[in-house]
């Protein structure tokens, strides 16, 4: 297409190839004369000066959106306003700067040799001369000293020197093992209120951290009423539900066991809590245990118990580690001694 | 003007640039370097200007990325809000939240600037994907560009990682949970994972007040740095050993055919930014984009539903969702199922990746040098893959938005997950073979998929006589690939017109 329109010149930058593969001829489409001044319109200066007109009306635009722009400003800003403003003065400059290129300026295509991009055999050689200049000092005797000082030496300074990245955080220790719940710690909501028994209406759902730890990231657990539906409780433990007149309330870990997001959908035809990170969905009267999406663990239960006053507390932390897997975690069975009811 | 006078302008005009340049190369002897640079021929195809929208992005990124880091306030501190956004009077939250609350509210400009930040870096990713793509599908990486295929595909990682560390910047309840899952998908690393995550994040989850600072210096510091430094080297190699093209009329692996960057390129490729900027403001403009104002504030107890992460990493969240309930236990350590979809599948993604140009090699004994390049119907093999591992990709893209678009289609996301589970491995089978009858298909009738046909296709008609099918076309350049007749063919073609 471009052929037709413009003349092909050979460049005389980088001449033709020399040494290997020499001689390969010019392609013999390519026309020998040579022209670098040329453009489309150059013979037509009529119509090259209605282009420039054009292009100067397209920088107008963008003038005339520049200075919009700076009005916006002034009056406050507004952002559809501002991005149009912008939009509209880039694309003007562009298509002025496109036209420019394309009818007034030189740029017809061209052929020019690639030459070569790599070194002669007697440069690679010379290389390997001026390196070994230096390397064979310094292998001398075996190389004692790069080999067997150097190279210890080195390791162990480099290992001091990003020691210091231990510093970046404590080590895991025991912290992903447990949570801020402990034996008796009543169950508050987000605004601080504890939470009576009689809080939660049958089928609904109430967010609960342990006293005095609102808004721990590891903690969050949800409360449900599931009324007087049957609930199988961990490995055949019980003392996990508190069961009081037409309210049964267990209470589950909020933490994901897949990624670590809130469970925080509750399916109550159901009885389902789903995970609406990547759907994992959790069986609630079968101890949370997953039944569809790729959470592998059930959703750890916390033990409930119930005051005299009726507020209800824990009375434990979570026997297992809440949350998604890690190296040392161990399976969730070997957490469980019986529990005192 | 008279000629006279342009010229006396012009002869004027080369004393003075003779002055300046006498300047310089007294001093840095650059006369040479720079007579090439301008001379330098750049070939011209659209697909080869894909490259270079990624790296206007980088520039507009580097631009509205300044501005928006002047407002941004890295600090996990938590104020009581009273600004000038209403529906978050008296909310709680961290010092980095507000700060992007008010840059988006208070500051004249600041939305616009951190919209256009936004999009930008969604068109630099894509740009980046589409160019890694032709590149593959062309066999641009093979010998001697191996080194650039390299340093691409760790821009590529950089950028996905720059990518989501300044998602993650603003606090906001949505990359607060991304964070979350990050924070899982390394704690399930064996043997490292939960040391690793505790020293990232200087703790548990949500990590020590100096977490934000460290995601800060990340994303405005140390990846914007190595990204600079690579694509100057990128650059650099590519200035080097010149650009590849596709074979044609007159087109041999030793020469190159083009234009020169000065004017012509130059001035073209100065339009593009502007293209690239009108696009990336007129979206910023226009277009919202993560408004997380609606989203709120990050609190551990809370995430929402349809929750989406930038489209980059939607396949490793897809993954994660497809990959079965499966983890792996045994003498008291488990190998926790994040791992899988999170680390170990990108792992594999990104080492063959890596190292596709010698396995390139050895799958077609071809160890020697291209500047022309392949069409991707030249090597079915290659094509297929190549197509087989871009439906696996969409196919986990999709995964990732199961729920939108399960309450979108009115089907279960159960079903949905379920059938982009066997789509994974299905689609990426089907979509190869379909790829790969497809290029011998185009290998045999040497058709364009979809330009019109080009150069010498002869025909035979039924009394044995001759016909060249579409001879008054004004020859395609680039188009008369393939075998050593059809280069000549086109050729011919060429001269007649
Ligand atoms: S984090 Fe809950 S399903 Fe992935």
């Amino acid at each position: 297409m471009t052929a037709t329109k413009y003349p092909r010149i050979v460049t005389g930058t980088h001449g033709p190839e020399e040494g290997a593969g020499a001689g390969t001829p010019w392609p013999d489409d390519v026309p020998p004369e040579q022209d670098d001044t040329w453009y489309p319109l150059r013979d037509d200066p009529w119509k090259a000066r209605r282009m420039e007109y054009l292009i100067a009306a397209f920088w107008a635009v963008t003038a005339v959106c520049g200075i919009g722009l700076m009005v916006v400003y002034w009056t406050g800003g507004q952002t559809q306003l501002e991005g149009a403003l912008f939009a509209a003065g880039a694309g003007c400059l562009g298509t002025g700067l496109v036209l420019w290129a394309r009818f007034l300026l030189p740029g017809h295509e061209v052929t020019g040799s690639r030459g070569h991009h790599v070194s002669s055999p007697e440069e690679r050689a010379a290389v390997v001369e001026s390196l070994s200049r230096g390397t064979d000092a310094m292998m001398s005797r075996r190389g004692f000293l790069v080999k067997k000082v150097l190279a210890p030496v080195g390791g162990i300074f480099g290992i001091a020197a990003i020691w210091p990245l231990a510093s970046l955080g404590p080590r895991p220790g025991r912290y992903l093992y447990h949570t801020k719940w402990y034996a008796g710690a009543r169950l508050v909501t987000e605004d601080n209120r504890p939470v009576h028994v009689s809080d939660v209406m049958v089928d609904g759902l109430l967010t609960v951290f342990p006293e005095g730890y609102i808004g721990d990231a590891s903690s969050p657990a949800v409360l449900l009423n599931v009324g007087t539906a049957a609930v199988s409780e961990p490995y055949g433990e019980s003392g996990f539900e508190v069961v009081s007149g037409a309210n049964g309330l267990v209470c589950f870990s909020k933490i994901c066991t897949h990624a670590g997001c809130a469970v925080s959908l509750f399916n109550v035809l159901s009885m389902q809590l789903i995970c609406p990170c990547h759907q994992s969905t959790f069986d609630v009267l079968d101890g949370c245990k997953p039944v569809f999406g790729p959470a592998p663990r059930a959703l750890p239960q916390l033990p409930l118990g119930v005051r005299e006053d009726g507020y209800l507390y824990a009375k434990h932390d979570f026997y297992q580690p809440i949350g998604p897997g890690f190296w040392n975690r161990g399976s969730d069975r070997q957490y469980f001694p019986k529990v005192s009811s | 003007m008279s000629t006279v006078e342009e010229r006396s302008a012009s002869r004027k005009r080369a004393q003075r640039q003779g002055q300046a340049l006498d300047f310089v190369d007294d001093r840095l002897g650059s006369s040479k370097w720079i007579r090439s640079a301008l001379d330098k021929i750049f070939p011209d195809h659209w697909s080869f200007m894909v490259g270079e929208v990624a790296m206007y992005c980088f520039v507009l990124l580097l631009a509205t990325g300044i501005y928006l880091a002047l407002f941004y306030s890295p600090s996990s501190a938590v104020v009581t809000y009273h600004g000038s956004y209403a529906p978050l009077d008296g909310q709680k939250m961290t010092q980095a939240y507000e700060s992007v609350i008010n840059l988006s509210f208070n500051v004249r400009f600041g939305l616009l600037m951190r919209q256009a930040h936004h999009w930008a870096a969604n068109i630099f990713l894509a740009a980046i994907a589409f160019h890694m793509c032709r590149v593959f599908f062309t066999g641009a990486f093979r010998r001697p560009r191996e080194a650039n295929w390299i340093i691409g595909i760790t821009l590529l990682l950089i950028s996905m990682l720059e990518g989501f560390s300044g998602y993650s910047l603003p606090d906001d309840l949505l990359s607060g949970s991304g964070l979350r899952v990050v924070y899982s998908i390394v704690q399930s690393i064996p043997f490292v994972g939960p040391w690793l995550a505790f020293n990232v994040w200087g703790g548990p989850f949500p990590g020590s007040s100096a977490f934000l600072q460290r995601l800060f210096v990340i994303h405005e510091f140390l990846f914007p740095l190595l990204l600079a430094g690579l694509l100057g080297a990128h650059l650099a190699v590519l200035w080097h050993q010149k650009h590849t093209d596709f074979a044609g009329p007159g087109k041999t692996e030793k020469n190159i055919v083009g234009s020169r960057l000065w004017p012509q390129y130059a001035i073209k490729s100065q339009a593009l930014l502007m293209f690239v900027a009108m696009v990336v403001f007129g979206l910023g403009g226009l277009v919202q984009i993560n408004p997380i104002w609606i989203y709120g504030p990050f609190e551990a107890a809370r995430s929402s539903a349809g929750t989406q992460p930038d489209w980059y990493v939607g396949w490793l969240d897809g993954a994660l969702r497809l990959w079965p309930h499966w983890e792996f236990r045994s003498f008291g350590h488990e190998i926790a199922n994040p791992f899988f979809p999170g680390i170990l599948l990108p792992g594999i993604v990104f080492t063959v990746i890596y190292a596709w140009p010698w396995i390139d090699k050895r799958v077609f004994s071809d160890y020697g040098e291209h500047n022309l390049l392949d069409r991707p119907r030249d090597k079915p093999l290659r094509t297929a893959l190549g197509v087989a591992a871009l439906i696996f990709f969409i196919d986990t893209t999709l995964a990732s938005a199961t729920d939108l678009i399960g309450n979108g289609l009115q089907v279960s996301f159960e079903l949905l997950i379920e059938i982009l589970q066997y789509g994974s491995f299905v689609g990426p089978v089907i979509g190869g073979v379909v790829a790969y009858r497809t290029c011998i298909l185009l290998q045999r009738t040497g058709a364009h998929p979809v330009q019109r046909p080009v150069g010498g296709i002869i025909v035979r008609d039924a009394h044995g006589a001759y016909h060249t099918l579409g001879a008054e076309h004004d020859g395609h350049e680039g188009n008369g690939h393939g075998g050593p007749e059809e280069v000549v063919l086109g050729a011919q073609a060429h001269r007649e017109a």
